[in-house]
């Protein structure tokens, strides 16, 4: 699939019509990610219950891919377990940033992200909202995409 | 009030005939980028480099290099007197009363480190003020913010109209007896703007302050006389303009120079030593400590002697003529928006589009052939002061071409044309 219809078919429509954006009233948990070298941001707010996801949105200023990642990403998590969504995040990483050759069909939609990898300047942009979806479950502040192991980032931000 | 040199209209169009030919020279610009040939537009950030530069780092690497002031031997004799050449060819370029004025860096940035360490770790205490403009470079910025964050001093900030023009009058008001430095940028970087420095300078000089022009982006665009615009401290980098990284120059006064301390210690910049004590080097030595980049200085010289056979008079008249014609083609396009659209200014042009971001516009251009920046240029407080998280910045060189613009405001089109299915 050529990069321009990426940019045609899921992702301009998600960047159009980002599902699940805006605020939520009192979220159990919240993240700010930030991608420092393009000044993009993006706010998630979630509600857990009982170890689920029950209600998630997001809201920022960012470019398209960012914006898709993380329409599409609060789509494929509403409802799933914190375990669910955690082994989402890792699959999606594996696609995306590890570049593991599998079969990702069960990641559904998310796959038209994985076109992204053919533009290394942009993973960051796919990746920002996930690592902000880490962030807000494990109630950490902030996101970057400044750090090669985001653990190790999650757990600097801690401080 | 500094203009863009006007050449009369023969020599003009001897200038730009003469500057298609100049692509020539450039080996990278033929490559191609997915599969179109590359359009280049991003040599605000990093110029290219022409062969016969790239010829000499070859023939210093093959022939002529050895370290540089240690030995007696044929080569390092070799080695130096290059060395030295190169930074006579920055004196001459620049109009500096004298060689030792003229000190070797690793960059603009390494070169405003210097001052601040040499001059305002020295001279700056408690109280004291710096003054810095709204259009700076990150590396004018940080450098002094740690400073006053160790010193105590404090920082005011000139600010800019809505064309991104420094007010001036603004700035004559910053001063007063706390104040004991000017960090002021020759040309922005994000935006293009030229500063009326000159007015600038003298206006700080009457207040007896110092003043550091980072010249970053002007020295590739505009002749640069140091002594006309009698500043104390002037920076640029080889690497914009046809030269290679890790390299640039500090200028400075003599005597600011003479009494500041050292930034880095290490060998070639102390006299003698002993454990009791050492003494330091003459300038400009005392501030180039450790074996510098030898090659890249050397490189350096070269770039200067092509860009001055060229001419910078030449140079700055066809640059011209390229943001003429791009800015009115840009301006036509609905939907796009020059950021900084003033009158005096290097052929830069910042621009935001509607509903698009600047990370999207610089991918898809780059699937037609076309390199700009996207982001915030390292000028963050430009941004926040027009409100936008970043822009798309196409900067022209002399090897550019109209017919490059053209392709430049197509694929702005086609870019639009994606976003709007
Ligand atoms: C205005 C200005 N100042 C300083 C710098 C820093 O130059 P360097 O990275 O070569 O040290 C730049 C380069 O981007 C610049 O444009």
């Amino acid at each position: 699939m050529s990069l321009k219809s990426i940019y045609q078919e899921v992702i301009l429509d998600h960047n159009r019509k980002p599902r699940n954006y805006g605020a939520l009233r009192s979220p159990s948990h919240h993240a700010t990610g930030h991608n420092p070298l393009c000044g993009d941001r993006i706010d998630l707010d979630i509600n857990m219950h009982d170890g689920r996801i029950d209600e998630i949105a997001f809201r920022g200023e960012s470019c398209a891919i960012c914006k898709a990642s993380s329409s599409m990403m609060t789509n494929a998590v509403k409802g799933k377990s914190f375990q669910e969504a955690e082994e989402l995040i890792r699959e999606f990483r594996e696609m995306l940033v590890d570049g593991i050759e599998k079969d990702f069909d069960h990641l559904g939609r998310l796959k038209v992200l994985a076109g992204v990898r053919d533009l290394p300047t942009r993973i960051k942009c796919a990746i920002l909202p996930w690592h902000t979806l880490h962030a807000a479950m494990n109630s950490v502040a902030g996101a970057t995409t400044e750090a090669d192991d985001h653990e190790d980032q999650l757990v600097a931000n801690n401080h | 009030m500094e203009t863009v040199n006007v050449l009369t209209p023969a020599v003009r169009q001897t200038a730009i005939s003469g500057m298609e030919r100049l692509r020539a020279d450039f080996p990278i610009l033929g490559i191609r980028v997915e599969d179109k040939p590359l359009v280049y537009l991003d040599n605000a950030a990093s110029s290219q480099m022409p062969q016969i530069v790239i010829d000499r780092l070859v023939r210093y690497q093959k022939t002529q290099h050895a370290n540089i002031h240690r030995a007696v031997h044929h080569l390092s004799g070799i080695a130096t007197q290059e060395y030295e050449a190169a930074r006579r060819k920055l004196q001459c370029f620049i109009s500096a009363r004298e060689e030792r004025e003229v000190i070797f860096t690793s960059g603009t940035t390494d070169s405003i480190n210097l001052v601040m360490h040499g001059y305002g770790r020295k001279f700056i205490q408690e109280g004291d003020e710096i003054i810095l403009t709204a259009l700076e470079h990150h590396s004018n910025i940080v450098p002094w913010q740690m400073l006053a964050e160790e010193k105590g001093a404090r920082i005011r900030v000139v600010p800019i109209n809505d064309a991104g023009e420094l007010l001036v009058e603004e700035y004559e008001k910053l001063f007063n007896s706390r104040t004991r430095f000017v960090g002021l940028s020759h040309v922005s970087n994000a935006l293009g703007s030229i500063n009326p420095i000159k007015r600038m300078i003298a206006t700080a000089h009457q207040h007896g302050v110092p003043v550091l022009v980072d010249g970053a982006q002007a020295a590739p665009h505009l002749k640069i006389d140091v002594r006309d615009l009698d500043c104390d401290f002037y920076a640029f980098s080889a690497h914009k303009m046809c030269g290679p990284t890790g390299i640039g120059i500090l200028y400075g006064k003599a005597h600011l120079l003479e009494s500041m301390q050292p930034f880095k210690g290490g060998g070639d910049m102390i006299t003698s030593v002993s454990f009791e004590k050492t003494t330091y080097n003459e300038i400009p030595y005392k501030f180039e400590a450790g074996t510098p980049p030898i090659a890249a200085a050397i490189g350096f010289g070269a770039a200067i002697d092509y860009l001055e056979q060229i001419g910078l008079d030449a140079i700055a008249a066809y640059e011209h003529e390229l943001l003429v014609y791009a800015s009115e083609q840009i301006r036509a396009l609905p939907g796009v928006r020059i950021v900084g659209d003033c009158q005096n200014k290097v052929a830069v042009i910042s621009f935001v589009m509607d509903g698009i971001h600047p990370h999207d516009v610089g991918t898809l251009l780059n699937q037609d052939g076309i390199a700009v920046r996207t982001g915030h240029h390292c000028a963050q407080p430009i941004m926040q002061r027009f409100n936008v998280a970043a822009t798309s910045r196409a900067s022209f060189s002399f090897y550019n071409t109209k017919k490059e613009i053209d392709t430049l405001v197509e694929g702005i089109r086609s870019v639009q044309k994606v976003f709007a299915q």
